[in-house]
């Protein structure tokens, strides 16, 4: 039991997705409710007027450098969140097979999703 | 004459004669301060010499006394009769550890996973006795200290679903002893620990359930610990990118 090897060390690259996961959870935590609070109450309401969020303002908004920032942010982050949360909530039910492509297709999809909303904004300009 | 009892199940198992692990069910005399260990020993005086469990210090100081009751992770000594009565209590092995024999577990994993982060001061290059004894200031000592009162009981690797999962995780009271060692102000040894951190069964075989500082009886908080050294590991994980070794 004692006895003395010279262990070798893997590094992992789970900080990646973890700095990732907790910047998506963060976001998830303080704008989303902010976002339901406004879409799915304030306006419906009528505490704002809907002509702020309608199509032309909206894309005005997406066409400026910031605008576009924010938005793929806002959709990028919480979906890399949501993707790491699935791709251990695989391993938690013991879905032991396929641990590779498990991981390739949860990040994958993130990944080519971020890419997708990247080129949509960029594409407004 | 306080003639009030109750029920206690326990799971038994004794490699030379029974195929798989089975339930056998005591009465013992119900009273307010009997705790879930002397009730054991009841039995073992009373009722069953057969039965095997651990002990010694009855004081939730030794840490051989975990078992789970009613399926909880807990120290048989620091649980009472009276947090149950009048239902019966059901006692087993800790869990995701293999049964020796009755109450007892192998811990032979664990205590090779606290030896493996280098649980010792590790001195820098140029310490030497001449320089004379240490110091610490109080706020240097409580940068580790509560991470220092772990008792090796072991219950927070029978409450690690991942290490359940996978018995190659480090697990949470390893983690928190090289925290305490990590986060000593007289310790040198971040550098060779950190490569124990980085792996995968190192502190990204966790994912923050936290439930081994729920059921942590001298309130260490591994979870904690686990999660500062993540901050640690992602530091160093930055710092490989732009200065690989
Ligand atoms: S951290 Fe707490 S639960 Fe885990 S072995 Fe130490 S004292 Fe026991
Ligand atoms: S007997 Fe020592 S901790 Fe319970």
């Amino acid at each position: 039991m004692n006895e003395l090897k010279e262990k070798t060390y893997k590094r992992s690259h789970e900080p990646v997705f973890w700095g990732l996961f907790g910047a998506g959870g963060m976001l998830c935590a303080f704008i989303t409710p902010v976002m339901i609070l406004i879409t799915g109450l304030l306006i419906p309401l009528g505490y704002i007027n809907r002509s702020h969020f309608d199509y032309n303002n909206l894309h005005a908004f997406a066409s400026t450098w910031y605008g576009a920032l924010i938005i793929l942010v806002l959709i990028a982050l919480p979906l890399w969140h949501t993707f790491h949360r699935i791709f251990h909530g695989l391993h938690d039910l013991g879905i032991k097979r396929g641990r590779d492509w498990q991981r390739v297709l949860c990040y994958g999809f993130a990944f080519t999703v971020s890419v997708f909303i990247a080129t949509l904004l960029f594409a407004m300009f | 004459m306080n003639k009030k009892t109750i029920v206690i199940d326990i799971l038994r198992y004794r490699p030379e004669m029974d195929e798989k692990p089975f339930t056998q069910s005591f009465e013992v005399p119900y009273i307010e301060d009997t705790s879930i260990l002397e009730a054991l020993q009841y039995i073992k005086d009373h009722l069953d010499s057969t039965i095997s469990f651990r002990w010694s210090c009855r004081m939730a100081i030794c840490g051989s006394c975990g078992l789970m009751i009613d399926n909880i992770p807990k120290l048989g000594c620091k649980a009472f009769l009276r947090d149950y009565y009048p239902n019966k209590i059901s006692l087993e092995p800790l869990a995701n550890f293999p049964i020796e024999r009755d109450l007892v577990v192998v811990m032979d994993d664990f205590m090779q996973k606290l030896e493996s982060v280098k649980p010792y001061l590790i001195p820098g290059d140029n310490a030497c006795m001449s320089s004379g004894e240490y110091q610490q200031t109080p706020l240097q000592m409580e940068k580790y200290k509560q991470f220092s009162m772990c008792i090796n009981c072991g219950l927070c690797y029978a409450a690690c679903p991942q290490y359940g999962l996978d018995n190659n995780f480090i697990g949470p009271a390893a983690l928190a002893l090289l925290a305490r060692y990590d986060r000593d102000s007289r310790d040198a040894g971040s550098a060779q620990r950190m490569k124990i951190l980085n792996q995968e069964e190192g502190v990204w075989g966790c994912t923050f359930v936290g439930y081994c500082s729920t059921v942590c009886p001298k309130k260490v908080d591994p979870a904690a610990a686990i999660q500062l050294l993540k901050v640690e590991s992602s530091k160093d994980y930055l710092i490989g990118l732009f200065k690989p070794d």
